[in-house]
């Protein structure tokens, strides 16, 4: 009844082309937008947003990335924790080595070093496919855990290798009450999801998406193998590098590589495979999922244990949450192996009916 | 059909969890002192960070049996952490404002210290890192906020190189040594580092420094160099399985037990339990106390705390050592609330920046510590000041002998003109790249 496109004629290419071509998706979209810099400052508290917000934005940024490799290039890469702790330390090293840096350039600079180490080390993806480059891309991983652990000179000298900021602010805006980290989180992150929403649906998105629907028939049609799957290594290294960067200053505050070690990449990989892959709406479910599921069970199974009179021990709601969290990921998988965003589709596909099914 | 079912579960799961919200709101009522407790135990270092947990846990519960604090009830929540920092800092903003505020928090962690420690100033609470984080901390005029009581890891180091050189026969025999330093591959682990190189550039010995990736359970590479430098001793600062697999790599390649000296996470039961016998002869420098099954506090805690079905952990571990650093680590948590209800009124709640100042100001006699039940497992005075977080730097060395540990060295106490140089200069340092000042009110 409402969410109708009839009657909504493009008249022009460039309404055509629009990121979101029926009107009640820009609406909504817009609704979201200002819902997320409006309403939720007014309703969330500290622990909503340092907690839970932050992480999760950040998280469904570099979600935003890694699914532009994966997703849409079809290039399984395993290096995501490294390409972030990439974009941490540069920016750390911009930040705090060049005198009256802005805060905005050290974090896109963060950026700008994880796509170099990306095109890097998207390089053997020229040869190799599928689970061979995930190993390839493994060797990413360990060597710049190695890289940030052992050279004092990414930590600037500090005896522990350690790294930390403090007083961030931009034009004299100081980053300093939760509110503020998320609003400028929550900046980087619409920022970035519209120009990606915007780049795959663009010549290079297709070019992805044929390379990774058959890289032969791709390059028959006259793709090159090379610019594409490069190109996507690099924007999609520079985005997690940008996450990386925002995860180390404003979420972390303080922070070792362990923050960005192996199990942060396959954090990342579960979170595109369950929202979604090719899907940039399914990043930000993805990561709402792996991010938030967790956290309410923690909090949830000893409150359950109360209404029925039984004391859950700590220890026994870790365990519980870890085997809940994976059974509920097994089921996610068979019942919907698209991922979250399929749901998204369904609903959006089903509303259009809605309220005359036949 | 399926979106109905999913959109109905959503709408159970949301009103489960406002729920929930509403209960623990509802129930910070009665005024009690709040101790958060992050816990270990799952994950990679359980076996080793549970004990402490309980007996956290089981000492507030005997402050409570003994009355509270001036009669102010202590409470105790957990949030576990499984040692990883993320939800580390979830559980801290969980907790922070619950059940009237945190008093304290004990992360347990170094990565957890690391990341709470800009979010101290802010939210008014202070943190003990007893024993890990950050050595500089110590001074409190630039760290005021964080309190590594009794001992961080640069007094550890200078201990442990004491002991060494005394049973070396002076610090001058140790000149033309090797001592290698096997650590946890993280901030935690090369925390020791600038102390063993300190010592090394004024007494000449070498140091062989060999990281270990966490959680360390492969460490043949490691142990085989070790076999062919010949290092004349070797330093553990590992946590968890890492020290169970260092002492069974050192089994394997016949490096002897007795040239081998852990730091306080190194050495507890649960690293040495399985090895028996085998590891007889190694040792670990003690933050004072070690296991101290016979002490007054732990029968105090068997009498009325096990005894009345209120225990946390199983019975049998009262009293080990992570168990004793985890009562410890309670007592000057609670003793901190007792000097700042001193001066911010008896028998009343303190906030956290209240009780910042009772930490600030501990006074800890050898008597008060009889009085508690510590006599023989703490050495007061244990006495804190602006300048000072960490009140006393006494240490012991305690040694396997198969089944338990005994003491094997006496009361010995780290060298501060060493290490308080070393500190000042790292704090300014911090204190210099995030633009700190230096406290500059009276007696600081």
């Amino acid at each position: 009844m409402f969410y109708r496109e009839n009657g909504q004629f493009k008249t022009n290419y460039k309404s055509d082309q629009q990121i979101f071509a029926v009107k009640q998706d820009r609406i909504a979209i817009i609704a979201l937008i200002a819902f997320a810099f409006i309403g939720v400052p007014l309703l969330a508290d500290e622990y909503l947003f340092r907690a839970i917000l932050v992480p999760f934005l950040i998280l469904a940024l570099a979600a935003i990335g890694v699914n532009i490799l994966v997703g849409y290039c079809g290039q399984i890469s395993l290096g995501s924790g490294a390409f972030m702790a990439v974009g941490a330390y540069m920016a750390y090293n911009v930040f705090m080595r060049v005198e009256d840096m802005p805060l905005i350039v050290a974090l896109l600079s963060g950026g700008f070093f994880a796509m170099l180490a990306g095109i890097i080390f998207g390089i053997p993806s020229l040869r190799v496919k599928g689970l061979y480059l995930a190993v390839a891309t493994l060797a990413a991983q360990f060597f710049f855990d190695w890289l940030f652990v052992r050279v004092p000179w990414f930590t600037l000298d500090n005896p522990a290798g350690i790294a930390a900021v403090s007083n961030l602010s931009v034009f004299g805006w100081q980053i300093a009450t939760p509110m503020d980290k998320y609003l400028f989180v929550l900046g980087f992150v619409v920022v970035f999801a519209l120009l990606a929403k915007n780049l795959v649906r663009g010549p290079i998105g297709r070019e992805w998406m044929a390379i990774r629907d058959m890289d032969v028939a791709a390059s028959v049609i006259g793709i090159r193998p090379m610019y594409a799957k490069l190109t996507a290594f690099a924007v999609s290294s520079f985005i997690i590098g940008v996450a990386g960067a925002l995860w180390a200053f404003v979420h972390l505050g303080s922070w070792e590589p362990l923050s960005f070690d192996i199990n942060r990449s396959f954090q990342l990989l579960f979170i595109v495979i369950i929202g979604g892959l090719g899907s940039i709406m399914g990043c930000f479910f993805g990561a709402a999922f792996i991010v938030i599921t967790p956290i309410v069970l923690n909090q949830l199974l000893p409150w359950i244990g109360r209404l029925f009179g039984v004391e859950i021990s700590t220890a026994m709601v870790g365990h519980a949450e870890f085997m809940i969290l994976g059974t509920l990921i097994v089921w996610f998988l068979i019942k919907e192996p698209h991922g979250l965003a399929k749901y998204w589709s369904m609903a959006r596909h089903k509303l259009r009916l809605w309220p005359f099914p036949h | 059909m399926r979106l109905r079912q999913l959109a109905l579960s959503a709408v159970v799961a949301v009103a489960a969890l406002t729920s929930a919200l509403t209960t623990s709101l509802a129930m910070a009522q009665a005024p009690v002192q709040f101790f958060p407790s992050l816990t270990g135990r799952t994950g990679a270092v359980a076996p080793n960070a549970a004990p402490f947990a309980n007996g956290f846990a089981d000492y507030m519960k005997l402050v409570n049996a003994r009355g509270g604090i001036n009669g102010v009830q202590t409470l105790v929540e957990e949030c576990e952490t499984a040692y990883l920092t993320d939800r580390g800092v979830e559980c801290y903003e969980r907790l922070k404002g619950r059940h009237g505020g945190a008093t304290v928090f004990q992360p347990l962690s170094t990565g957890i210290t690391f990341a709470l420690m800009p979010r101290l100033a802010v939210d008014r609470i202070p943190m003990i890192t007893s024993g890990y984080g950050r050595s500089d901390t110590a001074d409190g005029s630039i760290f005021p906020w964080v309190f590594p009581l009794l001992g961080h890891y640069w007094i550890g180091g200078d201990v442990v190189l004491q002991h060494i050189a005394n049973r070396s026969g002076g610090w001058d025999r140790l000149r033309g040594k090797t001592i290698a330093v096997v650590y946890h591959d993280s901030p935690f682990g090369r925390e020791l580092l600038p102390i063993i190189n300190r010592r090394a550039e004024m007494h000449g010995f070498t140091v062989l420094a060999l990281p270990v990736p966490p959680p360390g359970v492969e460490q043949r590479a490691i142990w085989l160099q070790i076999r062919q430098q010949r290092p004349d001793f070797v330093i553990l600062q590992t946590w968890g399985v890492m020290t169970t697999t260092a002492i069974r790599q050192s089994v394997a390649t016949g490096f002897p037990r007795d040239r081998m000296f852990g730091l306080w996470w190194s050495g507890a039961e649960p690293d040495l339990r399985d090895i028996g016998v085998a590891a007889r002869g190694f040792s670990a420098v003690m933050m004072q106390h070690g296991q101290a099954r016979d002490s007054e506090v732990v029968r105090q805690i068997l009498a009325q705390v096990h005894d009345r079905g209120q225990g946390t952990g199983p019975r049998a571990e009262v009293g080990d050592v992570l168990y004793m650093r985890g009562v410890v680590g309670a007592m000057l948590a609670v003793e901190g609330v007792f000097r700042a209800q001193e001066r911010f009124g008896r028998g009343r709640h303190v906030t956290g920046e209240q009780a910042r100042w009772g930490y600030e100001n501990l006074n800890i006699t050898q008597a008060r510590l009889d009085q508690l039940g510590f006599a023989g497992v703490l050495r007061g005075p244990i006495v804190t000041s602006c300048r000072n977080h960490v009140g006393t730097a006494l240490m012991r060395i305690h040694t396997w002998n198969g089944t338990g540990f005994d003491w094997s060295s006496d009361w010995l106490q780290a060298d501060m003109n060493v290490i308080n140089p070393m500190v000042t200069a790292s704090a300014e340092a911090f204190a210099r790249d995030n633009n700190i000042t230096r406290r500059t009110e009276p007696g600081c």
